[in-house]
């Protein structure tokens, strides 16, 4: 990889500082993004920012009404917390299936959030909660917060401190893995807030969206038979070698039944 | 048979020790003193004249020692990379050969065709000066499909080629099979497509070379399965370097599958430059490099005929296939998609009549080569999936249409239409036996227990025969080889009674080391830790061909066999001086020399001694020492054959198609090491499930840009992809090797396309699917599903 | 940068660049050989090593992130344990997990991170966890055989840990 001066700050403000001083500078969390897009010299960074000794970024707290979790949080840790997975089990499936045990042991919900990839699984629950990114500075929406494929309303030297996710009365997450990445090729997340409900997707087109027609069908009956009418336009989504955008269409739907029918399995007894 | 540690024996590898610890000297784990690092560029575009390059900014770069182009090296007189082996045309004619030079001069011909070697005091260095080599391309169009390549005012690979076709090639009789067509009751047919396979061993190819001026010897140690033939093809072919001034040494090999057995520019170009610089200087692959740079494997397009009458009885068989060579003759490409193939299209039947045309076609795409299995997995599957399509028509059962026509053990050997005589087997034997295991008739129970969870559940069968332990110099050489390629073996049995083996084979995976030694155990009554075998060194071990084509055993086997007899025909002979008898009375059994008859013996270990310390030894007739040597061409190919069953089942609304089980029956022949084989069979069907299910290598058709060219894209089974499998052997005896051996390394990737597929074809064959093109993957599967859906409701 | 981690249970102090690889640092600086490099896209799991007890690709690591941790490599496995061999390395040799070698050390140091975190395993629960482990050359039925049974010989040592 190419050269560059690596700095390990111990306060956020120090590292919004970092990030601040070139537009060369990229924040390093897990990692399992950055590096393999720096060894592949996609990316040359001038100068590297180690989130790693800032305080206070890890860890699962329930209060109330939401999970919060640190942006440092790891994959591994989300998936193993025995809080995350009592308020919102679907958040602790979803993470758990994000790439293989190691990856899962380094990747943190920050760095997932922060570089949007229209793969990544955690975006699909962000907007599915309608979650609230927490940064150094203000809080940030999930319906604004991913803009475009690996876009997101983050200023550059902006730092994810957390995400808070309301709990929902049920949630659940689909995910139809492609086969050679094991990426999303379409993740499902639904989650029901009385008799509102929000369905977002992954994997099917440039950035996660969230699906009206899908919502308005649920929202109305909360089981997967009024999916059995519903379709998705091909138009907007995906093609590429493992699926054109008919398929995925397809998919979306089959994992948004998915999603649901693990909602109802999961959900606490009202 | 010693029970403990000889021919039979599960015995524990003796060659884990330094891989489970992290010990094993692959060739990327050397360091040479004062070794600089070399990295290739390479052409981002899939055709094009090179106009100009200028290495000058690259050149003055922090950490640079030099940058060589094609330029440098034709200059310096390197040749070109040799093809050693030519087919010939129907017609009598030789093949198109064009030259191939080591790195690109005036034209590329594949993204990935090498055209600047930068060699630098690090890898990072190298790689920075690379991108600052300014290369002036002129792009032109490329042909990408072989369907394309074909067509009229397609763009030429080569400006001498206009019809981008390198062979034209046949076997068997047009006439015969005409007329067999002609009487037939039923034709049944089919289209299909053999995809590209990228072989993708776990270790990247690389190569560290070294020059030592003081000695004027060169030293390379490279990923290769055949270090000897690399040492004569570049020595002699391509550097001009004596072959007493060149040592090869491919060390632990991390798997090859065929991607190591040839000889690559990049090995060229380390060795030639490593004298330029008057440095070592290593070379590794990265992967994604990897996919643009290692030959590739089989890319067919087929349509094929079988005619049959009433009853089902094969009559003729009609295959034309068009085969990628690529944008260059790999080492053994023509070789691959003709002999290896046309030649086994009678499988295990009695089909009197075959005709084979295969076209071999240049594309600009990387070389294609020898994959594991090599031409007899696409000849099985195109056979195996004709078989499945003709019974399906015609209303027979998939078992019973193949029992009809098997060839039945009575009649081997048996000649084929097509050349090869098949020297034993037992195909009925390996048909009833998988029957019987998989439960071949308790399938329906199980197809309802799916249905009920709304899956399609599907069974398939697929019974064949290959041919490999190359190879038989005198069938190969009239078949277009280049060279004969036979097999030697040393003994040296050290004055301890210690035991070394010099092999010309090369293991990488295969368990030589224990199973060499197993052989040797067998013959001498010798414990296997006493035996060592050696391999990879062309300074230690004498002239061999390698491994690949699943020839150790058969081949190498053979010799060793034949070299250790060499040796207790020694003793025999000192023995018989040593108890006064005539070598005719002295029998070797258990490790002793015995007087027939009588209780006077002398130990292995004592003719040993007499051998070196020369004490009873008869000095005026027989030379001291106990080192023999053999050197083995053999008699005919070997020719094992299995049937195997998979059952699969795939979820509609996805189209995923999830390997439930799979049972293999082979017959490799007497069975070395239970263990070993069972371990090559997993790893052999894997690879051919993965060509079924999950690989394929993607080019844009127009661009000539690779779509998968890293693990992200090119998907490679995991564990999760695959079931237990149960393996069975059946061996009947190889009439000609040693132990009557067949090899196995390559039958289960040769078996398991055929075999997953018919059984993909079966669970959906309700919605009239007659056939699945490779890999069936979820999204193929889920549009023939839904194109059959929107069938019905349109006709509703 | 100066960096002090601990390998194998030996302290190591080095400069090296911000740039340098765990991979590389092992490899290169240590001539600890023994974890591969199998890819270039954080896949193949050839490179897995333990970074506190826990199982990482050593590829997708920066060393300086390393800097003041526990790395334990296949080399560093058994001794650290202090045993000749580890009960998942003898598991592989027993239950020939292994041809080429080349996948090994990642393999057995997953497996190891595996049958720490798992209690009483189940082929399905092997399986997908070496979905980070790529193999060519097993078709993965022994390496599972492998797995449970190192993960049963660890449990049965004190306190199943090691």
């Amino acid at each position: 990889m190419k050269d560059f001066s690596y700095h390990r700050p111990s306060t956020v403000s120090e590292a919004v500082a970092l990030l601040a001083a070139g537009d060369e500078s990229r924040a390093l969390s897990g990692g399992m993004t950055l590096l393999p897009t720096m060894k592949q010299r996609l990316a040359s960074p001038k100068a590297i920012v180690d989130l790693a000794a800032l305080p206070g970024l890890t860890g699962v707290a329930v209060d109330g009404g939401n999970v919060t979790i640190g942006a440092m949080t790891t994959h591994a840790e989300v998936a193993g917390s025995a809080a995350a997975r009592t308020a919102i089990p679907a958040l602790s499936t979803l993470a758990g299936l994000i790439g293989d045990p190691q990856v899962r042991h380094r990747g943190t919900i920050g760095g997932s959030v922060a570089n949007a990839d229209p793969a990544a699984d955690y975006p699909a629950a962000v907007l599915g909660l309608g979650a609230t990114i927490v940064t150094d500075r203000r809080e940030i929406a999930a319906d604004v917060f991913f803009t475009a494929m690996f876009q997101t309303a983050l200023a550059p030297d902006e730092i994810v401190v957390a995400v808070r996710f309301p709990i929902p009365d049920a949630a659940g997450y689909a995910k139809f893995k492609s086969q050679a990445s094991r990426f999303a090729l379409v993740g499902v997340f639904v989650a029901r807030f009385g008799n509102s409900v929000r369905v977002a997707i992954t994997g099917a087109g440039p950035a996660v969206f969230r699906s009206q027609d899908i919502e308005d069908a649920l929202a109305a009956n909360f089981t997967s038979q009024p999916l059995a009418r519903i379709s998705i336009a091909p138009s907007g989504l995906t093609s590429d070698i493992h699926a054109d955008s008919e398929y995925r269409a397809h998919l979306v739907v089959v994992m948004a039944r998915r999603a649901v029918e693990q909602a109802l399995r999961d959900q606490k007894p009202s | 048979m010693n029970a403990h540690t000889g021919i039979g024996a599960s015995l524990l590898r003796k060659e884990d020790r330094r891989f489970i610890t992290g010990k094993g000297n692959y060739v990327a784990d050397i360091k040479r003193p004062d070794m600089a690092m070399g990295v290739f560029l390479r052409s981002p575009h899939a055709h094009a004249n090179i106009k100009a390059i200028d290495i000058k900014v690259a050149a003055a770069m922090p950490g640079v020692v030099a940058i060589f182009t094609g330029a440098d090296l034709q200059a310096d007189g390197v040749g070109g990379l040799p093809c050693a082996w030519g087919v010939s045309n129907a017609d009598g004619t030789p093949m198109k050969e064009p030259p191939r030079s080591a790195m690109a001069v005036d034209k590329v011909r594949c993204v990935g065709d090498a055209v600047a070697f930068v060699i630098a005091e690090t890898v990072d260095q190298a790689r920075e000066a690379a991108d600052a080599i300014l290369i002036d391309y002129e792009v032109l169009p490329a042909v990408v499909g072989v369907l394309d390549a074909i067509r009229p005012g397609a763009a030429a690979v080569f400006d001498d080629i206009p019809d981008n076709t390198c062979f034209d090639w046949e076997c068997g009789d047009a006439k015969t099979t005409a007329a067999a067509f002609r009487n037939a009751a039923h034709i049944a047919k089919i289209s299909l497509v053999n995809n590209r396979l990228v072989g993708n061993p776990m270790e990247p190819r690389a190569a560290v070379a070294e020059y030592d001026a003081g000695r004027d010897h060169y030293t390379m140690w490279t990923t290769s399965q055949f270090p000897h033939v690399v040492k004569v093809l570049m020595g002699n072919f391509v550097l001009k370097i004596p072959q007493h001034k060149l040592r090869i040494v491919a060390p632990d090999v991390g798997g090859g599958f065929g991607v190591k057995q040839f000889l690559y520019a990049e090995e060229i170009i380390t060795t030639w430059a490593s004298r330029k610089v008057n440095r070592p200087i290593k070379w590794v692959n990265e992967r994604s490099e990897g996919f643009l740079s290692d030959a590739h494997g089989r890319d067919h397009v087929s349509e094929a005929e079988l005619a049959l009458d009433e009853t089902g009885r094969f009559l003729g068989l009609k295959v034309r296939t068009i085969a990628n060579m690529g944008g260059y003759l790999s080492t053994f490409g023509p070789n691959i998609p003709t002999n290896l193939y046309g030649l086994l299209l009678a499988g295990v039947y009695t089909t009197p009549a075959i005709h084979c045309e295969v076209k071999g076609v240049f594309t600009n795409t990387v070389p294609v080569d020898a994959y594991r299995g090599a031409g007899r997995p696409e000849a099985t599957f195109l056979l195996e999936r004709l078989v499945d399509v003709a019974a399906s028509e015609m209303k027979i059962d998939k078992a019973a249409i193949r029992r009809l026509n098997m060839i039945d053990a009575s009649q081997f050997p048996y000649q084929t239409p097509v050349i090869l005589k098949y020297d034993s087997g037992d195909p009925k034997a390996c048909l009833d036996k998988v029957l019987e295991v998989a439960d071949w008739t308790g399938f329906a129970k199980r197809k309802q227990e799916s249905q009920a969870r709304g899956k399609l559940r599907g069974i398939g069968l697929c019974t064949y025969v290959e041919a490999c332990g190359l190879a038989p110099s005198r069938i190969v050489q009239s078949l277009g080889a280049r060279a004969g390629i036979f097999e030697s073996a040393t003994v040296r049995v050290h004055v301890t009674g210690d035991i070394t083996v010099l092999i010309g084979t090369h293991n990488h995976g295969q368990g030589h080391e224990t199973t060499f030694a197993q052989i040797v155990s067998e013959k001498l009554s010798i414990p296997t830790d006493k035996i060592e075998i050696v391999f990879g060194d062309t300074d230690k071990v004498q002239f061999g061909l390698g491994t690949y084509g699943s020839r150790s055993l058969a081949v190498g086997g053979t010799a060793l066999v034949k070299a250790t007899d060499k040796i207790i025909a020694k003793g025999v002979k000192i023995a018989a001086h040593m108890l006064e008898a005539g070598e005719n009375d002295i029998v070797f059994e258990n490790g002793s020399f015995a007087v027939q008859g009588t209780d006077r013996s002398k130990s292995f270990g004592d003719v040993v001694g007499a051998a070196y310390g020369l004490v009873n030894f008869p000095v005026d007739v027989l030379e001291p020492g106990m080192e023999e040597k053999a050197f083995y061409d053999p008699v005919n190919f070997t020719y094992p054959g299995g049937a195997h069953i998979a059952e699969v089942e795939i979820d509609p609304d996805c189209g995923t198609v999830e390997l439930l089980s799979y049972v293999a029956v082979d017959d490799v022949g007497t069975v070395i090491n239970p263990m070993i084989v069972a371990g090559q069979l997993h790893g052999g069907i894997a690879q051919g499930v993965g060509q079924a299910l999950y690989e394929n290598c993607v080019y844009d058709e127009t661009s000539g840009q690779m779509l998968s060219a890293s693990f992200m894209d090119y998907c490679m089974p995991r564990a999760d992809n695959l079931p237990n499998m149960k393996i069975v052997t059946q061996p009947t005896l190889c009439t000609h090797t040693s132990f009557g051996v067949k090899g196995c390394g390559e039958v289960g990737t040769i078996g398991s396309p055929a075999t997953v597929v018919n059984a993909v074809v079966d669970a959906l064959s309700h919605l009239g699917v007659s056939h699945v093109d490779m890999p069936a993957t979820p999204s193929r599967i889920w549009r023939i599903i839904n194109n059959s859906a929107n069938q019905l409701r349109a006709t509703e | 940068m100066n960096v002090e981690i601990l390998v194998n249970g030996k302290k190591v102090n080095a400069d090296i660049s911000p740039a340098l690889l765990l991979s590389e640092f092992l490899r290169e600086t240590l001539d600890l050989t023994g974890t591969h490099v199998g890819c270039d896209t954080s896949q193949c799991g050839a490179c897995v090593v333990h970074v506190d007890g826990l199982s990482m690709k050593s590829c997708t690591l920066l060393a300086v992130a390393v800097d003041g941790k526990s790395v334990t490599t296949i080399e560093g496995l058994a001794k650290t344990a202090g045993v000749d061999l580890h009960p998942m390395q003898e598991a592989f040799h027993l239950n020939h997990g292994l041809q080429c070698g080349f996948c090994t050390p990642g393999m057995i140091m997953s497996a190891v991170d595996f049958a720490r975190q798992t209690p009483n395993p189940t082929e399905g629960d092997v399986r997908h966890w070496l979905e980070g482990n790529i193999c060519r050359c097993t078709g993965y039925q022994n390496i599972v055989a492998a797995v449970l049974a190192g993960a049963a010989a660890m449990q049965t040592q004190a306190g199943g840990r090691s």
